[in-house]
């Protein structure tokens, strides 16, 4: 089976420090893919670069058979690569609906999805629960359902490949649950690249583990391998932070 | 705002916004008959301004120069070119959307503050070549249009925009395009994706939006808007001057807006007709009349910091648009 994304040789570099450095990576489709790392360890760099936020110092992304490394970052999220920023970033002044109803009018114009904004606007914050908080405005929500609405937007976007960048921060364990389940369905349609510190999150939820550290892989593999990765543990899973 | 919500009411309240101005022609003494089918282009020169500060949040210090391009476009073109009136209108337009791709491909490499110093610049630029070309533009006297030159012949019949009826008429038709273009425009999807510009421009990119390209197309339609009400006010009064090209033309807009809430259809209108008739009250009365301007404009950023409508829509009437 091809890999649905790879990263050959990636690299960024701020001033001297080598937040991502010489990345090799692929990913299948269909796989949830967790990555893990001490803070400052380089992952929301490294997706920033698969999504096309912040553009590389060298090294090169494949996406679907196609090199998408020079491609802006709005033709990569109409190829379907969809991203849920880390600091909820949420439209705070317009309501759930309006928020929703962005991506979904992007599909519907990109070909990608049919029928009217309305219906794909209330089936996505169904699907998260929130078809009831509609009218709110999205900075009255509360937190978890903040974050809820960030994934509510990148479902939206019918993605191939979502990204989620720590979407159980600051959940409460009850919503955690819940959205384990959620991710779950989400994974039936799209591959999913998880950054997510909560490491029983991460157990339950990924078919493999990418652990970063100092902008480098440190490893790969099954939940049990690296559970049993002595290197890691020393860098982090023994690290005292989770 | 919210598709699904019924639209009804909100074209409605338009429509019958656009009928009462039409019945005012008919009633209005002499004087505020003419002072509001100036008031009228003046509105359409706000809303092509309220389209991009409003609602996509970019302020331009620079929108003289729009107004003045359709001004000299269409002024120019029937006084030096023996252009008809339909076709100097279209002048104007064309002006207006030349100058608002250039400028807009130029500016929007910046935002902020370095945005309204660029649009300010450019604007200068253009008022300094207006008094540079004197011989062509008539400097800063201006040129008049004379009454010949502004009667429309549309097969038999005969529009001459020297007369007050046809001239307001005119002028309302004009703003009544714009308005309901605007209402359409703001509820449309391009419309939510500009408002998503102002609220967050790397969310909205990251939701596959091209940011620029919708920027540049809200500057081109803000800039033909702004044309159209300048083309519109050559041939309509008959003055092509060279002070609507000034600073002063391009802080107006702002204030106009300010006052009568921005990101709301009919604030412009509103705040164009507030702004108008202070002056014009307050001038009669005492030669400080720019003092009491000021302090109407301090207490009504102090008691109503989104404008008049801004504020109605925010305590009472949420469905404004
Ligand atoms: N725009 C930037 N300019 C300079 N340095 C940056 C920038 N973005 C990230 N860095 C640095 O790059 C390194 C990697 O940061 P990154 O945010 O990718 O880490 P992370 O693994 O996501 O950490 P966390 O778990 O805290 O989210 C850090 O040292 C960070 O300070
Ligand atoms: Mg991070």
């Amino acid at each position: 089976m091809m890999p649905l994304m790879t990263t050959k040789g990636l690299s960024r570099h701020f001033g001297g420090l080598r937040a991502v450095d010489n990345v090799d990576f692929a990913l299948m489709p269909g796989e949830i893919r967790a990555v893990i790392g001490p803070n400052g360890a380089g992952k929301t760099t490294f997706v920033s670069l698969v999504c096309g936020r912040i553009e590389p110092t060298a090294g090169m992304i494949v996406f679907d058979n196609a090199d998408i490394t020079n491609l802006p970052a709005h033709k990569r999220v109409r190829l379907g690569i969809a991203y849920t920023f880390q600091i909820t970033s949420i439209f705070a002044n317009l309501s759930a609906y309006e928020n929703v109803a962005l991506p979904v009018q992007r599909t519907l114009t990109d070909g990608r999805s049919k029928g009217q904004v309305h219906a794909g606007v209330m089936e996505a914050l169904e699907r998260v629960g929130l078809a009831d908080r509609a009218n709110v405005p999205a900075g009255q929500l509360a937190y978890g359902h903040q974050r809820l609405l960030e994934v509510a937007m990148g479902l939206a976007l019918k993605p191939r490949l979502l990204v989620l960048d720590e979407p159980t921060q600051g959940l409460a364990d009850s919503e955690i649950e819940n959205f384990i389940g959620l991710v779950r369905e989400i994974a039936s349609e799209a591959t999913l690249l998880i950054i997510e510190h909560n490491m029983p999150v991460v157990m339950e939820l990924a078919d493999r583990i990418t652990v970063f550290e100092a902008g480098r892989i440190l490893a790969e593999g099954t939940p049990e391998a690296i559970r049993s990765n002595a290197a890691v543990q020393r860098a982090y899973l023994g690290g005292g932070d989770d | 705002m919210m598709e699904g919500s019924s639209p009804a009411k909100a074209y409605l309240l338009h429509v019958a916004v656009i009928a009462l101005l039409f019945v005012l022609n008919f009633i209005l003494p002499a004087y505020h008959h003419g002072l509001l089918a100036r008031i009228l282009v003046l509105a359409t020169f706000a809303m092509g301004y309220n389209l991009l500060f409003g609602y996509v949040g970019l302020l331009s210090l620079g929108h003289a120069m729009f107004f003045a391009a359709g001004l000299y476009g269409a002024g120019l073109g029937v006084h030096h070119f023996g252009l008809s009136v339909p076709v100097a209108f279209m002048a104007a337009l064309a002006c207006g959307a030349v100058l608002s791709l250039v400028i807009g491909l130029l500016a929007l490499r910046t935002s902020g503050v370095a945005f309204m110093i660029v649009t300010m610049m450019f604007a200068q630029v253009l008022a300094l070549a207006i008094l540079y070309f004197a011989p062509l533009t008539g400097g800063d006297q201006g040129l008049v249009l004379q009454q010949q030159e502004r009667v429309v012949h549309l097969g038999d019949t005969v529009l001459d925009l020297t007369n007050p009826t046809a001239r307001y008429m005119v002028a309302l038709v004009l703003f009544s395009i714009v308005l309901l273009l605007t209402l359409a425009v703001v509820r449309s999807r391009f419309g939510r994706v500009l408002i998503a510009v102002r609220e967050n421009e790397e969310r909205t990119r990251m939701l596959g939006y091209d940011t620029f390209a919708n920027k540049l197309a809200a500057v081109v339609i803000s800039g033909v808007i702004c044309a159209a009400a300048g083309g519109a006010y050559a041939l309509l009064f008959g003055y092509v001057g060279a002070n609507f090209a000034s600073v002063q033309y391009s802080i107006l807009p702002l204030l106009w807006v300010l006052l009568g809430g921005a990101a709301t259809t009919l604030g412009p209108l509103i705040g164009t007709l507030f702004m108008y008739y202070i002056v014009d009250i307050t001038s009669g009365y005492t030669s400080a009349y720019l003092l009491i301007v000021g302090i109407a404009l301090i207490l009504l950023v102090l008691f109503f910091p989104k404008g008049i409508l801004g504020t109605l829509r925010q305590r009472w009437v949420r469905w404004l648009p």
